[in-house]
This record gives structure tokens, sequence and C-alpha cells, in this order.
């Protein structure tokens, strides 16, 4: 049975496991007494009580995926740190601002004791010598929450000096971000917590495992990935895989949102739930608001390739949503219903990452502007049919090549397989042109209609060679 | 009188002596610094500049990147509502035209009596309860323009004192390390050697 509760907007709880939203029925779930009352820190003076190498190898073997977007398995990730380089660093991204994305959020206020258990066993595995805990700027509750709960773990001696009186000792600074979405981006949040502005580095070399924070090695994971080491601490290896598949173990939180009957965030199988289950399940969404039909979902946050009706049935399984034309990205699914104007949709995902860009790489900077631009007078009626053309080619000069897309029956479409080439450093400049490119190529007749048929001569560069 | 003052200076020097160099608490300074005078003034920057090390055009550039941090005052309270693709389909832009018709104000004014900032917003992490609005960092869920009207005369008329502090507080609980329980940060160059803890036997 699906239930809500008030003290938690959004969260939907059903009968299946629950991993990292276990106590959200709880209204004082975000306390010391009540994550006393319900296993909490058992997860660490589980771990505590083996040596640090055993754990690191359960994370491994148990493949926690990063819940951030890339769902790069968080055991490997620990594993790149250099040899005998010390200090290591944690960083820990709490930056959730990807378009349709809200989980994050929800484990910092709801319970931010779990995270802080999750923060310590991964320093322990990992030997990380101190953690930031890098909280999204405008997430006033999810500071004061974070902060209050640090405060009580002090005292309590569950984090800072001598932990639980062992020789384990790390301090978890709680750090204030100041509102920039590419700050979510693990080296431009580095940079950010070096008190600069938020603009990633090149990879290589600033691979953060090897080269992150202060030049250190320096592990940057998502919130959600460590909620769940407390968990899996608890009850071990075998039962984490038990649930989910193979490839993808567990649980994830996945927020729904948009055109459906019930939007929420729903702790759901890893693996084997499909988007059909989602949007329509009774247990989830219940289908489409007033009786209407799927027109297209954004299957992975604003910067995912758009699914339509005919990829309704893949699962929440990478190897099998990136060969259909786009990623699970960040566990957020966005849903248009048939009265969707198309076009203006796509211009307020394009707007956002045009606003985002932090100006370093120019094919963001000037072409995500470009692209905001030229969409905007398409929605406006007062684009061309050059225009459309003018779009896929600004767009192809921050992503040369094919750019990922869904099969579709209906247009005769084969699926171009995720992931893409792009000219930029990081992912802000191709998120700014997929949703421009789903909605061209999957919906174009919805975009002739809106242009005048006046075909005028494009403004490109012409290159020296030319 | 903008720089920071005698308590703020003490919580800053605290602040930054977490960090294992002390640019790195630039921007919660800057938060603190906002707290205290509203929004970012020249010798604001000045003063972090000295505490953390760095020139005030360094402190100007790190500030300047941050969307939160304002370089002229703002109304009392910031009124942001999100036009990002959730909330856009759930009646956003529907909700910024009422916004902007009961203040008389468009998206980026502020009130002539100073009491409201109204401005666009970007994704709030709300996405199920579309389309939001934050005051001054603050939650509304599934507003309505009703639900809008209310608020403003609710905080016109200081019925949310309690919920919602003036624009610049960002958060009222702040952490707090006793010296006793500190491990204490070192700069990476004088740590040379593994974790205690990585001796190959447990910790407990």
């Amino acid at each position: 049975m699906s239930k809500t509760f008030s003290h938690a907007p959004g969260f939907v709880a059903g009968d299946r496991p629950k991993i990292v939203t276990s106590r959200f029925e709880y209204s004082d779930s975000f306390t010391l007494e009540r994550f006393l009352a319900t296993d909490g820190y058992k997860g660490l003076r589980a771990a505590l009580k083996r040596p640090a190498t055993e754990i690191h190898e359960d994370v491994k073997s148990a493949t926690v995926l990063g819940r951030g977007g890339a769902g790069f398995p968080a055991g490997t990730k620990w594993g790149l740190t250099p040899q005998q380089v010390w200090p290591r660093y944690l960083v820990v991204n709490g930056d959730e601002s990807e378009p349709g994305t809200y989980k994050d959020r929800l484990l910092m206020e709801r319970d931010p004791h779990q995270l802080i258990e999750g923060c310590l066993i991964a320093c322990y595995a990992a030997g990380l010598s101190q953690c930031f805990l890098y909280i999204r700027g405008e997430m006033a509750l999810a500071q004061e929450r974070v902060a209050a709960a640090l405060n009580e773990a002090y005292q309590a001696g569950y984090v800072g000096k001598n932990i639980l009186g062992s020789k384990f000792s790390v301090d978890i600074i709680l750090h204030w971000g100041a509102g920039a979405y590419v700050v979510g981006e693990e080296t431009a949040l580095i940079e950010s917590l070096e008190g600069n502005r938020g603009m990633p580095r090149l990879k290589p070399p600033f691979f953060p495992a090897a080269n992150g924070l202060y030049g250190q090695p320096t592990i940057v994971n998502n919130v959600e990935t460590l909620a769940n080491l407390p968990w899996l601490m608890v009850n071990g290896v075998a039962a984490y895989t038990a649930i989910g598949t193979k490839t993808s173990p567990g649980t994830r939180m996945v927020a729904v949102s948009g055109h459906v009957k019930r939007p929420g965030v729903y702790e759901i199988i890893n693996g084997t739930t499909t988007f059909r289950d989602l949007i329509f399940g009774e247990e989830f969404c219940g289908g489409i608001r007033d009786g209407k039909s799927l027109k297209a979902f954004v299957p992975g946050g604003g910067s995912a390739p758009w699914f339509t009706p005919d990829q309704l049935d893949l699962p929440f399984e990478a190897s099998q949503v990136g060969p259909a034309g786009s990623m699970l990205g960040s566990g957020a699914v966005m849903v248009m219903d048939e009265t969707t104007d198309i076009p203006a949709a796509a211009l307020t995902l394009t707007h956002f990452y045009a606003h985002e860009s932090c100006g370093k790489c120019t094919p963001c900077r000037e072409g995500g502007t470009w692209l905001e631009r030229i969409l905007r007078r398409v929605v406006n009626g007062e684009g061309t049919d050059a225009d459309l053309q003018q779009l896929l080619e600004v767009g192809s000069m921050i992503c040369p090549g094919n750019f990922p897309h869904a099969s579709n029956q209906k247009l005769g479409l084969d699926a171009v397989p995720f992931p893409y080439k792009m000219t930029t450093i990081c992912f802000v400049g191709p998120s700014a042109y997929a949703p421009v490119h789903s909605a061209l190529t999957l919906f174009r007749a919805e975009f002739e209609a809106r242009v005048k048929k006046r075909v005028t001569i494009p403004v490109t560069a012409v290159g020296v060679s030319a | 009188m903008s720089r920071l003052n005698e308590a703020n200076t003490k919580l800053a020097r605290e602040i930054i002596s977490r960090y294992p160099r002390p640019k790195s608490a630039l921007i919660p300074l800057l938060h603190i610094s906002q707290e205290q005078n509203g929004y970012i003034t020249r010798e604001a920057m000045q003063h972090l500049g000295e505490l953390v090390g760095v020139t005030s055009a360094e402190v100007y550039g790190t500030a300047t990147f941050y969307e939160m941090f304002k370089f002229e005052p703002v109304g009392k309270y910031l009124i942001n509502i999100c036009g990002t693709m959730s909330c856009a389909l759930l009646g956003a832009h529907e909700l910024m035209h009422h916004a902007e018709k009961k203040l008389g104000v468009k998206a980026g004014g502020t009130t002539r009596d100073g009491m409201f900032t109204l401005a666009h917003a970007e994704c709030q992490a709300a996405c199920t309860e579309a389309p939001t609005l934050q005051v001054n960092y603050r939650y509304r869920l599934r507003v309505t323009p009703a639900d809008f009207d209310k608020l403003v005369d609710d905080l016109r008329d200081g019925k949310l004192g309690d919920e919602i502090p003036q624009h610049g507080v960002l958060a009222k609980v702040r952490q707090v390390i006793a010296p006793e329980r500190a491990v204490g940060a070192m700069a990476p160059e004088d740590v040379n050697d593994a974790p205690a803890w990585l001796d190959g036997k447990a910790a407990l």
C-alpha cells in the first residue's frame, strides 16, 4: 500500500524493501534518539569491528553504484586512489540541482544521521582523513538538519576524535554552497570547496581520486550512495545483492514529476522496475493525469535524451537504457502528457543549462546561449525553417557526430546509443543540446508548425579552410 | 559598517580553522557577511580577503560566480519562483505572471517598500511538488495563485517571522565543534603517513 507523510512532502512509501528511506515514516526521523532506536550507528560499529580493507571489499563486492548520475561503482572508485599518497579526502556531493531530481534533499532533511554514518564508513574503509559535506546553498532546512545532527553526533562520540573510543578519528565539516548548478560536477565541486569560482577541471589530469582537493587523492560521492552503506554493513553483502539485479543491485530513489496522477519520490528495486511500472503502476504514479495519454518522458534528469511510449518497458538498468539512447542519470523522471507544448518544454531545459554554463568552454558558453535564443524565437513563432537546421548545427559543435536518441516505431527511427562525443570539459554544454535534439528528432512536426515557412540564410561562422 | 562585527569575526576564524587551507572557508564566510549586512559590500570583501589571505579581487571573483550572493540591497523577502521543466509543466509561468501582478513588479524587481524582491529561479529539487517557490530559501509547495496571495499577505503582516527569517539568514542552526572532540585540520603537506586505523587490524 502506498503511503504519504505530511512531514516528508513528496515521499511515497510502499511495500518494497527500504534501504535508505526506512525511517522516513517517523516525523522525528532526523533526531539522534530516533536514529539510535532504529539501528542507527549499528553499521558503523559493525564496520569498526573489522579491518578497513574488508569493509572496502564488501562495498566492492556489493557493487554499490553511484547515485549521482554517472552510476560508477563506489567501491571501484575508492580503489582508484594512488598507493601511499596521504592525506586523502572525502567530499560529499549534496549539491542536488539536476532538473527533476529530488532525493538527496529528502535524505539530508529526513535522515541526516544515516548520511553521517555512511560518510564515516566510507572514510574508515578508504582511509580518508577528513570529510567535507557540501550542501547546496538554497537548501536551508537540509543545512539546519545536518548541522544539528552533526552537533549531536560529535557530542555523543560518533564523529571526531577517537570514534566510539577507537583509533578511528575523522572530522566531518559541513560546507555551504551558494547557488551554481555546475558545482554538482565533481571537479567544479572541488574548485568551489577550495573557495574558487566553481568551474570544472580537465580530466586528465584532474581525476579527483588521484588529484582532487588541494591536489590530494579525493573521493567524491553522492549523498544517496553513502546513505546505502549503513544498511549494507548491518545486513551484509548477500542481503544487498539479493535485491535488484547483478549489475544493478539494491534499490534507488526516483522522483517522478510532471503530468502523472501521483507524482512522488519512490524507493524502487534497482534493475527490474520498469518505466511502465513507475508511471502507470498503481503502487507508483497510477498513470497520466485526467485520463490523458503519455507523449514523452525524460528518464534520468534534465540532461538525459528523451524517451517516448516505445521505451516504457525498459528497466532501471544502465546496460539497457544506454543502448536505447539515454541514461538513468540522477533518478529523475519527468512526464509529459499529450497536451504538452514540446518546443516550449524543451526551452525550459535549454534555458536552464544555458543559464548555468560557467563560461569556461566556448562551445557551451556560446553554443548554449545560441541554442536558447534560437529556440526561444521558434517557440515565440518568430523562427524560420533555417532556424531548425541551425539548432542542429550549433548542437553538433558541442557534440560532434551522432547524438543519442531513442528509437521510434512511428517515425521509423533506430536508437542511437548513449553516450556522445563532446567538445566541452563537462556535461553542461551537451545537456543544453539534449532536450533540443530529442524534441526536434521525435517531434519535428511541432517545430515545423511553429516556424514561418520563410527560409533565411543562417549566420554561420566560416572556417579558415573554407 | 560592513566588515564583519566582532562576534562574526570570531565565528569566521573558527570556521577558517576547520579547513586545511583558509580560502576554502570563503563561501561560508560570504554567507555570514550577507547575513550580517543583507548583501555583499566592498568593505566586506576586503575584510574577508584579509581573513583568508587573498586579495579582495579574488573574493569578488568567487562571490560573483554564485547566484545567492547579492551585491546590492534586495527586499526583506526574496521570492524565487522555479521555472524549470517540472514546475513549468504544472503552471510556473502562470504563477510568475500572477506574482508580478500581485506585487506590482516584474521578475527581478523589488517592491517600493523594500519588502519583496521577485525572481526567476532554476530547479529547486522539489519537482514532485510543482509548482514551487522559495522565500529566503524556505519552501512553499504546489503553490496556487491564492496560496501566493496569502503568503504575501502573511509576510506583510509579520505572521511568518518565526519560520522565515529576513534575507541573508541562511541556516538558523550552525555546526559547532567542541575543541576536545575535534581532530583538527592539517595542511596536506604536513600529513605524510597513512591514517592510524589502516594498520590491518579492526578499530574496535
